[in-house]
């Protein structure tokens, strides 16, 4: 296992609501929380992830979509078994969606 | 009136070479030999009177239906007998025909596909045990059988004989009417294995006077499975890609006729036809022919009225009672069963489909697409027939003349343009990238001595590259640059995605050369496994109505 800690400066996100989670844990997949955390401007991700060494990846996935969403004033913490960018990509678009709409 | 230069030579010789051999087996069986049958038990026999040292030999098999008894009998043969044999088939895929240049029988091989010995035969080359003439794809190597490649003997498979010889396949024609058409007309030896003698046949696949031998096999040909795709393994990606593919190519350019590689990717567009497509309004509009194997995943699409028709090139294992009870999508013979025919679905799929759609290992800059692998001679199969150009193609279809004048661009357009897609996950499993600044392909031309690289679909024939990032358009592309930008657009957080013009890729996405899922109105976040037709095996079944029948090893309930 490898833990992983990055931070994006992106715009806030209005509306806080309770804490967002989906996926799920299983090999080439992975679950992603996202939790308020009004405290901080930055968006905070915390990654314990599998495969180890892939460090640059992750922050260039993550940038990506802190670039693409307001995902300021949130963390974000992923439990990954070796999923690949794709899967990334879409499940946190998937949390971030279910944590707009409050549905956690 | 000039006199004209005589060869003096008899014109028969291969006539007279055959009478030998025939001559020989008579023979050596005596009155073993019972009309054209000769027993198992003489089956090395047969071969050894039948087979001169150096000759050209097809052992049938493909990478279905397998002559594997046949196989197995050619290696156990003594090598002093027959060796520096020249193979010229469509598949090295059995332990056996590894073992044939173990022993030294053969020597040299022409052939397509070699699958599950692409090890051993890469280790084969290293250890100059065997030459390869080349590496063709199905089609070429038929054509070559009818040039300069004519087998001296064949050896083939079938599902049963009648006492005069004629042959029955069943489903699983596949390679042999290409295969005993050019022997048997060139005075070569044919030589059938069989699983059953039967007194009257469900129908004539092979006629008689085409056979020389039939041996009743002791165990039933293999038959391998390999159409076949789990639902269950059908990833949320491979379902946002198929979404993409439907809405951003089969849709826009009105694909009616088509081709489908063997993979995940293209199985998850089969299951995507009868929910998302049918709500998009395309039925009737899109996926009506189709050059294919009787892919289960397909039979959704079948139900729910997609389909019109299908020929296929060999059969899949468990779909006979379903293919047999839909006549009017699949061909079948007068006995009501599948008939296929490689070469004939082969020359379908190049001339009269309109695209091509598979996945593949490794793209490069150019768009060259390949599977190759170091250590590993796999070789191509269908897939460079299926996924090229047929420049001597003249029939229009509004799918060929719009992909054609997309690429003339302004100059008028006097050619469609067959639609080669390549469909991949920037990322394979183990973090391999699908996306390369140079494939594979070209180590392995190096460590193997070959004359050019494997690459399995060239460049300036593929179309349009679907990735989870979007899809590349490569027939707006007007100039090499353009080209790299588009693919490095959809490359993803690849090494080479990540080396793109951040601003050139934009303006491609301006242009609709690259367009995203959003682009194209679809909500990846919708990209459930709930928009699969069927997510099991057993959910296939019941489409089918009981009727499909699986192997096996893909029931789990």
């Amino acid at each position: 296992m490898e833990t992983l800690e990055f931070s994006f400066a992106s715009q806030p996100l209005p509306g806080a609501g309770p804490p967002a989670i989906r996926g799920v844990v299983g090999s080439g997949n992975l679950e992603v929380l996202i939790v308020a955390a009004p405290k901080d401007a930055a968006c905070h991700v915390t990654v314990h992830t599998s495969a180890r060494g892939f460090r640059d990846i992750w922050h260039a996935v993550l940038e990506a979509f802190a670039t693409r969403h307001p995902v300021g004033q949130l963390d974000v913490t992923i439990n990954d078994m070796g999923a690949t960018p794709a899967v990334v990509t879409l499940r946190l678009e998937q949390t971030l969606a279910a944590f707009a709409e409050g549905s956690p | 009136m000039t006199a004209r230069p005589a060869v003096q030579r008899a014109w028969d010789d291969r006539v007279r070479d055959r009478s030998l051999r025939l001559g020989r087996v008579a023979l050596v069986l005596g009155a073993r030999l019972r009309g054209k049958t000769v027993a198992a038990a003489d089956v090395v026999t047969l071969l050894e009177a039948v087979i001169e040292s150096r000759d050209r030999v097809c052992l049938e098999g493909n990478n279905q239906k397998q002559a594997d008894f046949l196989a197995e009998a050619l290696a156990a043969c003594n090598p002093e007998r027959v060796h520096d044999l020249h193979l010229v088939q469509s598949v090295l895929a059995l332990p056996s025909h590894i073992e044939l240049f173990e022993r030294g029988i053969a020597r040299r091989v022409d052939f397509s596909f070699s699958g599950p010995q692409a090890t051993h035969l890469a280790r084969l080359v290293q250890a100059r045990k065997i030459e390869i003439g080349a590496i063709h794809t199905y089609l070429e190597l038929f054509g070559r059988y009818f040039i300069d490649l004519t087998p001296h003997v064949c050896l083939i498979a079938a599902q049963a004989a009648d006492a005069a010889g004629n042959l029955y396949t069943g489903p699983n024609t596949e390679d042999t009417p290409a295969i005993v058409e050019a022997t048997a007309f060139r005075n070569g030896i044919v030589i059938a294995q069989v699983n059953e003698v039967l007194t009257t046949l469900p129908r004539v696949d092979i006629p008689a006077d085409w056979i020389d031998f039939v041996v009743p096999a002791p165990r039933p040909n293999h038959i391998e499975p390999l159409f076949t795709r789990d639902p269950a393994q059908i990833t949320e990606i491979q379902v946002l890609m198929a979404m993409m593919a439907i809405k951003g190519i089969y849709a826009e350019y009105g694909v009616q006729r088509l081709n489908h590689g063997i993979g995940f990717d293209t199985a998850a567009i089969e299951l995507l036809l009868p929910t998302f497509a049918a709500d998009l309004g395309l039925k009737g509009k899109i996926c009506a022919h189709w050059a294919l194997n009787p892919h289960p995943t397909l039979i959704p699409a079948i139900e729910s009225g997609f389909v019109e028709s299908v020929h296929s090139f060999g059969s899949e294992v468990g779909m006979e009672a379903y293919v047999a009870a839909r006549p009017d999508v699949f061909f079948t013979g007068r006995d009501g069963s599948l008939r296929s025919n490689r070469a004939l679905c082969q020359t379908a799929g190049l001339y009269a489909c309109d695209m091509f759609i598979g996945s593949t290992l490794q793209i490069d800059l150019a768009g060259n697409s390949s599977t190759a692998t170091l250590g590993r001679i796999a070789g191509f199969g269908g897939a460079p027939n299926m996924g090229s150009d047929a420049r001597g193609r003249r029939h229009a279809t509004p799918a060929w003349l719009k992909a054609g004048r997309e690429r003339s661009g302004t100059a008028p357009c006097a050619r469609g343009q067959k639609l080669v897609v390549q469909t991949v996950e920037t990322f394979r499993e183990h973090m391999q990238p699908a996306f390369v600044e140079r494939l594979d392909a070209w180590a392995l031309m190096e460590d193997m001595g070959m004359a050019l690289p494997p690459i399995m679909i060239y460049g300036d024939d593929v179309t349009h590259i679907v990735t989870e990032e979007g899809i590349a358009n490569l027939l707006l592309c007007r100039s090499s640059e353009e080209r790299e930008q588009a693919i490095r657009g959809v490359a993803g957080f690849t090494p080479v995605g990540r080396k793109r013009d951040r601003r050139a890729v934009e303006n491609l996405r301006d242009r609709g050369v690259i367009r995203r899922a959003e682009d194209l109105g679809i909500d990846a976040r919708l990209a459930t496994r709930d928009l699969l037709a069927a997510r099991s095996i057993k959910d296939l079944v019941r489409w089918s109505g009981g009727l499909y029948d699986p192997p096996p090893r893909f029931r789990n309930w």
